[in-house]
Formats: C-alpha cells, structure tokens, sequence
C-alpha cells in the first residue's frame, strides 16, 4: 500500500490496517491461552526438573559447604607440602562442628568420590578426636592414620573446594583430573562407562539394523496387498504394538530360556546337543532379539505409511521402459521410500537408546545399557549428580538425533497407528 | 499377489522368497504373544510345555494359575490392578483435557512460535524414559509427591499428552473451519460451538489420543519405578519384581489378561481411525 493511498477506515472510524493488527493479535493471544495450560504444565513439572538435573550434576557445594573454614584456611596453600598448622585447626573446627551435627558420614561419603580411602580415615578421625587436646592438632591428625600425613589426601580435599564442578561428566567418560590438574582416562581395565557407550550405540545401531531389514519387506507387502488382506496382517504388527511391553519382554523370556521352546527347537532339529544348550538370555543377544521384535512395529509403521503413497504404476512405468523388476526397484521405488526409512531409522534408533526395561531383564550384565547404569546410580547409590550428568549426556545424544528427524521429517509429521 | 502368467521362473523363485521371508517376519512378531496363553493354563510350575501339554493330556491344563492370580494369599494383584485402573483413567482424563485444548491452540494458523511450542510439548515422548523419570522424580520429591497416588498420575499427564496432541492435531490439520465459522454466524458463542460442532467432529481423534495415553499409563513402569512406594504398587511393577525375581505361571496368567485388554484396545483405536477417516472424507 503506498503511502498516497488514502486509508480505509472501518465502520468505527478506525483505519483497517489497525482494527485488522488489533484483530490479529487478539487471535494469536486466544491461541496462545489456549496452549498455555498444557505449555505452564509441563514447564514447571518437566523442563525446570530437567534444568534441575543439570544444576545437580555440576553443583558440588556440599562440601565446599561442610568445611568452609578448612578452605578459607587453603586458599594460602601452595599444594606442594603438607598444609600448615592452620589448615589442620580449621578443618578440626569443621570436623567437630559435623559430628555434632552427625554429618561426618556424608563428608566421608563424598570425599570418597574423590579419592579412595577416606572413608576409614574419617571413621578414625571421629573416635581419635574426642580425646583431643587443645592446640597442635597437625601433629594430633597425622598421628590417626598415616593417610592423613599424605599430602595427596589434602590435595583431594582441596579439590572439592570451588563449588561448582563437571568432574561428573568426566566421570561418565572414564576421565578425571589428576593431581596435576590434567584430565586424563582411568586405567584400561576400569573403563565399565566407555564400554557402555559403546555397547549402547553398538545395540542400538544393530537393532535399527535389523528392524530395517525385517521391516522393509512386510511393510511392502502391505502396501502392496489388496486391502482385505493386508487389514488382517496389519494386525500382526499393531498388536505387538498395543501390547505391555512387560508381557512381550516376559515371552522372549520364556522362549529363550536354557529350556525354553527356542532351544527345545534347535535340540529338536539336532542343531545344539541336550545337554550342550546356548545361553541365549542373560546377554546381548536377549537385547538384541527382545528390542528387535519389540521395536519393529515403530519401523514398519512409517516405511508403510510412506509405500503406500507410491503408485504402483511407477515400478510398472520403469518395467516398461526397459529395466528389470530389480533395477525398477532400486531406481524407481527405493529412492521414494528414503523418507519413511529416515523416519522409521531414527525413531528405532532414539527408542533404542534409552531402552531400560527390556535389557535390565533379558540382557544380563553383558547386554545392559547406559540407562541400567542411571537406573544404578539412582537406586543403589544414590549417586544422583552422577545420574544426572550421565542422563543429560545421553539426552544430549538424543537431542541432535531428534533435531536432525526434525529436519528430515519434522514433529509434526510423526504417526501413530 | 498372484503373479503373471509370463513371469520369468527366477523371478517367480525371488518371489516366493520373498513371501517367505515375510512370513517369517510376521510369524517373529506375533508368535512370541501366543507362547503366553498355552503355558498360563499350565497344571504344572514350570515356564515350558509339559509332556502332558505336548500330548494335550485335559489333566495337564487347568486355571490354576488364574485362581491364584485373583484368590491368592499375599496377593499383589487386586491392589495393583485397582492402582493401576485408577492411576490411568484420571491420567487419560487429564491428558486428554489438556491435549485437547492445547492441540486446538496449536492448530489455529495465528498460533505464534508453533514450531519451538510443539517440540516443547511433544518432548516427554523422545526424551528417554529413564531421563523423564529421572527429572520427574526430582521435581515430585521436591513437590512432597513422591509415593502418592497424585505425583503418579501427574507424571503420567506428562508422558500422555503428546499422543493426544499428536492425534487431535492430526484430525484437526483435515478439519473444515468454516464449519465453525458458519455456527458463530448463527450467533453460537464460542464454547458452544466446540461443544456442539468442534468436539463431535474431532472426537476420534480425541478418544483414539486417551487410548494412547491409557496404555502408556497403563503399561509404564519406569517412572513409576522411581515414585511408587508400596502402597502405590501398578501392575507393570508387580510384573517387573516378578520377572526379575522368579518368573511364575501366575504371571503369564496376568499377561493373558493383559494382551486380551490390548486386543480390545487395538479393536477399538481401529475401528475409531477409520470412523475418523470416514468422517474427514479421507476414503483409501
């Protein structure tokens, strides 16, 4: 509209431009009233705890908070011999003031993450420091355990001072910071998190595998039936998928037991000896046929969706012009099928990932995942900084993952059913 | 897929590979279900069929295993199912009120940052289950909600509305508005008109949405893992102590049950699309 034009007004006197904003914005507030419930919801219950993680994971003010005159006292500190008289009346200071408190359990605790061995050396200190006397507690301290004559233990201390740390995330690579300061990798046989990584990634790759494979032809038949018959196979991959995964996990678990039906097979057919049975649960290749199985219905569904908007008369087209069904194939119809196996890839490849309960029953200590070991770390140590830090890293992983289906298919193109 | 007379026979050879290899495909992904309803009749302790079975001896079966389910002493599965029941009709309830409403946000053209909102609002369905328990149960602990029945459903609404969202959005994006439009020329106020024109219209979509959040409350052990305590006990982690203890008949008994509900699910959300189909004038 130039700006010679002279204005349209509304009846009210109001020019339209205005009146039509005014109206614009009024439906986009509406609109947005109307997410806002569900949005406020999930933002307080979900994406602050979320948040919440990331705080708890990086946060260590707990013994920064539990020995505060100790590290007042170090800042002076050099590091290199062990620390002066000061030091040692300080955290003295504090160390009475947690057993009052009956707190010195949660400092052993946690300075155990640190450095191995604190634990008996703090129960020691406890006892030995009710007969203290007053003044020279360096020499009183050391004589409790040679460790804590061990400037490496004081350094330890030291290094859980600032109050905000990523040694967890270190952690669940397998690294930590040296008494050098550097980040370096534990010792080969103590790396248990990289070999879960890998092993997460490992199944999770494989099984996407698979499922594409199997899935691949059931879903072109599908397509490709008449509809009566392909309603009725359709229910072979929807029932799976309505029903409790516990119940489908529970199955592969009666047939792949040392007695099952599946071994009672091969004894059966004479391919594995009575009384030579593999074990074919209790390890990866429980996770690998249980999270297949499971898992396929997710792939056949979008593969299905998208075959079944190809024309028939396409591969037809390509016949007639000379190329063979298979060259008809493999110019014709598999490059349209490509978006439905990037969906179909990355919503297997994103469940697989986080798979828990499945592997935590079937697949024994060599066929669990990352999260059995959050699960671990939640449950049993109540490490939950650790598990927060290990959560978010793998939430990380799935993120990019999710934004690149983002970008290959977009949310708002994800089926169901 | 008869083939044509004129087939070539390696072709027709490929062919029937072909079919045989989806067969065998089919037959992976639903025989495991149908190993669980002969063994749950089992007159024995055992997970495997017995000789008697094998012949089909009438003395090797019996509904031992369903009497114990129901009348069994120290029996977990009466509380656990009524748990579970009432843990997932007012999850379904909630899921499904705020879906709604939001999805009819989400669907109006003027809706601002639609993109950023719907990531945000689908994200409990791609972020891992673990990582969602994990930050639920910070927050319930926080809330003081922890081992109630309440942080439960709270944290089912969470996992269930996405599929509501995603459904009803999906039967909205082929919906008519000047159906709607025509209502309030008729002088019907808003609410009215969603309740007299909208809510009819999209309703398979909405129902099929709370099937989806009903079997995900239903069957959802993971978060429940961290916030139930033992008066809070569901069926999925009854079945969970169960599986990882030691796996007996009585659970394949409830299992029974469990895929016998799924299959009337998996009815109902059927025969629902198609209504859907047939009413958004969608004809395949």
């Amino acid at each position: 509209m130039s700006s010679e034009t002279k204005q349209i007004l509304t009846t009210d006197g109001i020019p339209l431009e205005v009146s039509l904003k005014k109206a614009e914005k009024k439906n986009k507030i509406k609109a947005f009233l109307l997410v806002a419930p569900l949005l406020f919801f999930l933002i307080i219950t979900y994406v602050f705890p979320i948040g919440d993680m990331l705080f708890r994971s990086v946060d260590d003010k707990m013994v920064t908070q539990m020995l505060p005159k100790t590290f007042k006292a170090m800042e002076n500190w050099d590091g290199q011999d062990l620390p002066d008289e000061e030091v040692f009346a300080a955290f003295h200071e504090d160390f009475i003031k947690l057993v009052e408190d009956k707190r010195e359990g949660k400092l052993s605790t946690q300075l155990n993450y640190t450095k191995n061995g604190f634990k008996s050396i703090i129960k020691k200190l406890r006892r030995a420091s009710k007969k203290f006397e007053e003044g020279n507690y360096k020499e009183q301290i050391m004589a409790v355990h040679k460790r804590w004559a061990d400037v490496e233990y004081w350094r330890a201390i030291q290094r859980r001072a600032p109050e905000f740390t990523g040694q967890k995330y270190l952690k669940g690579m397998d690294m930590y910071v040296n008494e050098e300061g550097k980040i370096v990798s534990v010792e080969e046989d103590r790396r248990i998190h990289r070999v879960l990584w890998l092993r997460t990634l490992e199944i999770a790759f494989f099984v996407t595998v698979f499922c594409f494979l199997m899935a691949y032809p059931i879903a072109h038949l599908l397509a490709t039936l008449p509809m009566k018959y392909s309603n009725l196979l359709m229910i072979c991959v929807l029932l799976p998928f309505w029903t409790s995964l516990l119940v489908r996990t529970a199955s592969w678990m009666i047939l792949l037991q040392q007695q099952g039906i599946v071994n009672d097979f091969f004894v059966g057919i004479g391919l594995v000896a009575d009384d030579n049975r593999p074990e074919m649960m209790y390890n990866k290749t429980g996770s690998y046929v249980a999270m297949t199985q499971i898992l396929l219905p997710f792939m056949v569904l979008p593969l299905y969706s998208v075959m079944k908007t190809i024309s028939p008369s396409l591969m037809r087209a390509g016949k007639s012009l000379g190329g063979t069904p298979f060259v008809a194939f493999w110019k014709v119809y598999f490059p349209l099928t490509i978006p439905g196996i990037g969906a179909g890839c990355l919503l297997v490849f994103i469940l697989a990932i986080g798979y828990y309960i499945t592997p935590a029953l079937v697949g024994g200590a060599s066929g669990t995942l990352i999260s059995n070991q959050i699960a671990f770390h939640m449950k049993s140590t109540l490490d939950w900084s650790f598990a927060s830090a290990m959560g978010l890293m793998l939430l990380s992983g799935v993120l990019v993952i999710y934004w690149l289906y983002n970008k290959i298919v977009g949310i708002d193109n994800i089926k169901l059913g | 897929m008869a083939l044509p007379k004129y087939t070539e026979p390696h072709y027709r050879i490929w062919h029937y590979i072909y079919l045989t290899i989806c067969a065998a495909v089919f037959f992976f992904l639903i025989a495991p279900l149908f190993v669980i309803f002969p063994l749950s009749f089992n007159a024995e302790e055992f997970l495997s069929f017995s000789d008697g079975m094998k012949r089909l001896d009438p003395d090797a079966f019996s509904l031992r295993w369903y009497k114990d389910m129901i009348y069994g002493t120290k029996n977990p599965w009466g509380l656990a199912a009524k748990n579970s029941f009432i843990i997932a009709i007012f999850a379904t309830i909630g899921s499904v009120i705020l879906g709604t409403v939001a999805a009819l946000g989400l669907s109006s053209r003027h809706m601002p940052y639609k993109g950023l909102i719907m990531a945000v609002l689908i994200s409990p369905m791609i972020v891992p289950l673990i990582i969602s328990g994990v930050a639920i149960f910070f927050f319930m602990a926080k809330a003081g909600l922890a081992a109630t029945h309440t942080g439960i459903v709270l944290a089912h609404i969470i996992l269930g509305t996405p599929f509501v969202v995603i459904t009803v959005t999906a039967t909205l994006s082929g919906f008519d508005h000047s159906v709607t439009r025509a209502a309030a020329s008729l002088g019907s106020d808003p609410v009215n008109t969603f309740m007299k024109i909208t809510l009819p219209l999209i309703l398979p979509g909405v129902i099929s949405g709370g099937l989806f959040a009903f079997v995900t409350s239903f069957d959802e052990v993971v978060v429940v893992l961290f916030l139930a305590g033992l008066e809070n006990t569901t069926i999925p982690i009854q079945m969970w102590t169960g599986l990882r203890e030691q796996l007996s008949p009585t659970i394949l008994a409830v299992a029974t049950c469990l895929i016998i509900l799924s299959t009337l699910i998996l009815v109902t959300a059927e025969l629902l699309r198609r209504r859907s189909e047939r009413l958004r004038g969608i004809n395949r």
